[in-house]
């Protein structure tokens, strides 16, 4: 998994949305793969525009999750998302800011609650099973 | 003389730039802009002609009563319905659609019949027909269309017979863009006794429409696609049907004389639009609709026609650029895929060149399905494109194939 302060620095660097966007691509490339098995209307996040899997993982109180897309520039934004999120309570998971972080790597547009390009639907999906494994 | 590059500066939204660069704009299939006059027209009625209409006795209300039912004359002449009365405005398409849907077909279709769509149909054509299917208990038949996105008129002859009471069909596929001929169907579809319902929203956009000629009992279309504003549609039906159907929705405007206990409802069209009406949008409309009349059907048809050709010949240049819809009498609409590139990372990088393409199922998931893909681009093209709008577009492209 990639580290977010990481990312943060890295895309820090790249002043133009082209790169930017190799950055992303490099990133969706790195992504492991899902297996097919999971790639399944059970596990899709509905309301994207790319297919889009999210599969969560429970150890020791932390959430994590894996996840995948059919669209590589999506398997980016997954990758930062799933870095963003990965081995957090519940409670954490509830006070991350993400439309901040994204907008701090220059990905404003690709992340915020007022598009319903569907990217945000991903991190409702992760807020929806932090809030279940609360109660 | 029909000048492109002089159209255009009737489109404020056209001229403006995007992320510093021209406004390449391909997606009027989904909306189209708004010239000046429709833009002038709508905020001149709110600045001095407002009021409500039908209703009161004083000047502003003669004056927007005037106005309005002036909008639906333009919306008869646009589409030659033999009257007024037969134009019905609603929100849109999708609402006309409904309106037909919840008063003719719940009211006319029992379990034996069938109601007869193609592959081809928005969701907007096919949902509606599902419920009154489910409610009626009535069955809903699909023909096929070619791989290419053609008619197949073998296969729609095939699944006609005189169970089918009604053929709901797009004019022109919002997809593949292939154009169906509406004429034939319905002169076919009245021999075994159905009705026919159009779904125009593609088609009133790019060619003309005479509803008398093709003899169909209902047409939609939505204000918006025809350059004209939202939250206007319309629902043309023949007046000796609209005249036996019950109220859509009830309410104010929509009655002749009402007891507490009993209502007798107002003749078409004022039978279907109860409450206040979308009064500046109709006025809007009827100014768009006159902006395309007074351009001329023969130069948009032209231009569009030439527009298409040189789509075709530059996308032929893209190295893995596929057309999905290739049939003969296709509009400009062009759904497609570039190689294995996923069209939502297409569109990221389309979209910071400036030019806009719809992405997705495009309301029309079953057809999308159909053709073998999750989600497909479109580029779409309105009388105000320009070859070089096509050129930024294949420029856009090929700069999307060096990323992936």
């Amino acid at each position: 998994m990639e580290n977010i302060e990481d990312l943060i620095e890295n895309f820090s660097m790249l002043e133009d949305w082209e790169d930017k966007y190799q950055y992303l691509i490099e990133l969706g490339e790195k992504l492991p793969p899902l297996e097919e098995k999971y790639k399944t209307d059970a596990w899709k996040v509905s309301g994207c525009q790319s297919q889009v899997w999210l599969i969560p993982e429970y150890k020791d109180g932390l959430l994590s999750f894996k996840g995948d897309s059919d669209a590589i520039m999506v398997k980016g934004i997954i990758s930062i998302v799933l870095a963003i999120y990965g081995n957090k309570s519940a409670q954490e998971i509830k006070k991350i800011e993400v439309e901040k972080i994204f907008a701090k790597l220059g990905l404003g547009e690709h992340l915020s609650p007022s598009r319903r390009n569907g990217m945000m639907s991903m991190v409702d999906k992760i807020r929806f099973y932090a809030q279940n494994l609360e109660k | 003389m029909f000048d492109v590059y002089k159209i255009r500066k009737d489109f404020p939204v056209l001229m403006q730039n995007i992320n510093g660069k021209p406004n390449i704009y391909l997606d009027s299939a989904a909306s189209a802009q708004k010239p000046d006059c429709v833009i002038d027209k709508m905020c001149r009625v709110y600045k001095t002609t407002y009021a409500n209409v039908h209703r009161g006795v004083y000047a502003l209300a003669d004056e927007i009563t005037a106005e309005y039912e002036d909008a639906r004359q333009t919306v008869q002449k646009f589409i030659n319905a033999a009257s007024a009365k037969e134009i019905v405005f609603t929100r849109n398409a999708t609402e006309s659609i409904n309106l037909v849907a919840a008063t003719w077909a719940l009211d006319n279709l029992h379990g034996n019949d069938e109601i007869l769509l193609s592959e081809a149909e928005h969701h907007a054509n096919l949902i509606p027909w599902q419920i009154v299917a489910q409610k009626t208990g009535c069955t809903l038949k699909i023909f096929k269309i070619g791989d290419d996105g053609s008619y197949l008129p073998e296969e729609f002859t095939k699944n006609l017979n005189e169970r089918t009471k009604l053929v709901a069909i797009t004019g022109m596929s919002n997809v593949l863009g292939t154009i169906f001929p509406v004429k034939d169907i319905t002169t076919a579809a009245h021999q075994v006794g159905a009705k026919v319902l159009i779904d125009a929203c593609q088609l009133a956009v790019h060619q003309p429409i005479d509803v008398q000629d093709i003899d169909c009992d209902f047409l939609a279309f939505s204000g918006h696609k025809t350059y004209g504003p939202t939250g206007i549609g319309v629902l043309y039906g023949k007046f000796a049907i609209l005249q036996n159907l019950p109220p859509y929705q009830t309410g104010g405007d929509m009655v002749e004389k009402v007891t507490y206990q009993k209502t007798t409802y107002a003749e078409p069209p004022a039978r279907f639009e109860a409450g206040t009406p979308a009064i500046v949008e109709a006025i809007g409309l009827g100014e768009a609709l006159k902006y395309m009349l007074n351009l001329g059907w023969k130069n948009i048809t032209s231009h569009e026609r030439e527009l298409i050709r040189y789509t075709l010949q530059k996308t032929a240049e893209i190295k893995g650029f596929t057309h999905i819809g290739t049939a003969q009498n296709k509009g400009g609409v062009f759904a497609f895929r570039v190689g294995n590139i996923h069209p939502q990372d297409l569109a990221y990088v389309l979209g910071k060149e400036g030019v806009a393409v719809r992405i997705g199922h495009h309301c029309a998931e079953p057809l999308v399905n159909r053709m073998g893909y999750t989600s497909l681009a479109r580029a779409s093209l309105g009388f105000y494109n320009t070859k070089e709008d096509i050129d930024a577009f294949v420029a856009a492209v090929k700069k999307a194939l060096a990323f992936f």
